[in-house]
């Protein structure tokens, strides 16, 4: 029998390989903590993540199972340093050592920064920041969506500007949570609902804006607002979104890509409800306008009238004017035509030998007056009472008066009257001869 | 038009106001123009002193159809 043959101790390749395993498993206890870099990295459709890690010399197998990478907020990609904590495994069937991996983290960064950066970068790449596909948000939205929870700060600063401001604004809430396992699966969906809802809603009573968020908390509370299921049902919203997470300070990926930030619930509120004395204001001021405005065109109105009654004014004076100069030569031409000329020549004719006349009439007066005269001298001088004053007188029969021419018609008694030339003689006749 | 939301009437004075402003209105649209702006400023004076606030959450009942429900206020203040 040879030593050889006694020593001799056949392994099985399972004995060989369990050894190993053993060795491995003395050497470097339940769990390490191993630095490299990332590479190789493989996507398992089993959602077992395989990769290497490497470093300038050396490169080490590493396994990742959907129980333990199902938690990374991070992506896994070739280049990355990390730090990987897990056990030291020998794969059996292989003849392969490797780790597998429970817990890995980025080196030199949280792995939630990470996180966000990566998602950062590929939806920037995919064009869900741009500023150009930002919707505007309404001036003074009458229905105005809310994406929050119920128990929040959020929702209670919201009603809080709602009531110190204009509050005939409707609210529409769609409760969520806003942090846990189901937060941005809640939150991706309320805002898709909220979206159909809209759908089913006549044009004026759409929500015209959706606020969606919550108040401060730490990163991982806010972690729901960095999730790409979130930041992608934000940017296929059709109503406009103000982001509202957390305080001033915080910013999220849903920030990223809402058509506005607002840096708490309040201010975006705020950015949305108006002030009631503003809209008085307002109200007041359209109200002044519309007087001003109205008093102008009045005020126009009444200038064109006054100036077309002015025109009017001064047109028909000229047309008086050139009518009255007519009318007037007219008139003269009649004038010359007119019978009244002639009847006043015929008038001042008859007045002028009326005139001839008298004066012919007096000297023709004068005349007769003269031979009247002469004739009354003649007359005087044949007068009975020049007769008389020669002595003579003439004798009554009374009480006729009449000139007793012959004596005997007279008979004694009568009364008789002599006219002698100074007086008259009453007598009685006492004998006719 | 009494049934009209502020925003609504709004929008329409400061419509109103704009076309007046452009002044080229015969005297029967602007007196008309101007009256109907006077009772919209009324009305929109009249919400915003009497506006009330309408708080709903918005849910699905059974059918899997969206519902509003009245939000109750009792965790305010």
């Amino acid at each position: 029998m040879s030593k050889v043959a006694v020593a001799r101790h056949i392994y099985t390749v399972t004995e060989i390989t369990q050894n190993i395993k053993n060795l491995l498993q003395n050497a470097f206890g339940e769990n390490v903590w191993v630095e490299g870099e990332v590479s190789n990295v493989n996507h398992h459709s089993s959602g077992h993540l395989y990769f290497s890690l490497k470093d300038s010399t050396s490169v080490l197998a590493a396994a990742m199972f959907a129980w333990a990478n199902k938690d990374v907020k991070f992506k896994i990609e070739d280049g990355l340093k990390v730090i990987c904590f897990g056990r030291i495994d020998c794969y059996i069937r292989r003849s392969q050592y490797q780790i597998i991996v429970e817990r890995i983290e980025p080196k030199g960064i949280g792995s939630l920064q990470l996180a966000l950066e990566q998602l950062k970068v590929k939806l920037e790449k995919e064009g869900l920041f741009k500023p150009e596909r930002k919707k505007s948000i309404p001036y003074l939205p009458s229905r105005i969506g809310v994406v929050t929870s119920l128990s929040g700060a959020a929702i209670r600063d919201i009603l809080k500007v709602l009531d110190r401001r204009f509050r005939g604004v409707h609210i529409i809430i769609h409760p969520v949570q806003v942090q846990g396992d189901r937060a941005k699966e809640e939150i991706a969906g309320a805002i898709n609902e909220l979206n159909a809802f809209n759908e089913s809603l006549s044009p004026n009573e759409k929500i015209e804006v959706m606020i969606v968020g919550r108040g401060g908390g730490s990163i991982e509370d806010l972690w729901a607002f960095n999730e790409e299921i979130v930041t992608r049902a934000i940017y296929r919203s059709e109503i406009p979104v103000i982001s509202a997470v957390g305080h001033e300070r915080d910013w999220t990926i849903a920030d990223l890509v809402a058509d506005v930030r607002a840096a708490t619930p309040s201010v975006a509120a705020e950015l949305i409800i108006p002030k009631r004395d503003d809209l008085k204001e307002q109200v007041r001021g359209l109200a002044g306008d519309l007087k001003t405005d109205f008093q102008a065109i009045l005020s126009h109105l009444q200038d064109s009238l006054e100036d077309c009654f002015y025109r009017l004014n001064l047109s028909m004076q000229n047309v008086l004017r050139i009518n009255i100069s007519e009318w007037e030569s007219a008139r003269k031409k009649l004038g010359l035509l007119s019978p009244i000329a002639a009847i006043q020549q015929a008038m001042a004719r008859v007045a002028d030998l009326t005139k001839q006349f008298r004066i012919l009439l007096e000297h023709l007066l004068e005349l007769r007056q003269a031979d009247f005269n002469k004739a009354a001298e003649k007359l005087t001088s044949l007068s009975p009472l020049n007769i008389l004053a020669r002595g003579y007188s003439i004798t009554f029969k009374m009480p006729q008066g009449a000139v007793v021419k012959d004596a005997h018609l007279l008979e004694a008694g009568d009364m008789i009257k002599s006219r002698v030339y100074r007086g008259e003689i009453l007598s009685q006749v006492t004998e006719v001869e | 038009m009494a049934e009209m939301k502020f925003e609504e009437a709004l929008k329409k004075l400061e419509k109103i106001v704009e076309d007046l402003e452009k002044g080229d209105l015969s005297l029967d649209e602007a007196l008309k123009k101007y009256q109907e702006g006077i009772e919209l400023s009324r009305l929109c004076h009249m919400r915003l002193v009497s506006a009330k606030k309408k708080i709903d959450i918005l849910a699905k009942n059974k059918k899997g159809e969206f519902e509003l429900k009245a939000l109750e206020e009792n965790q305010e203040d």
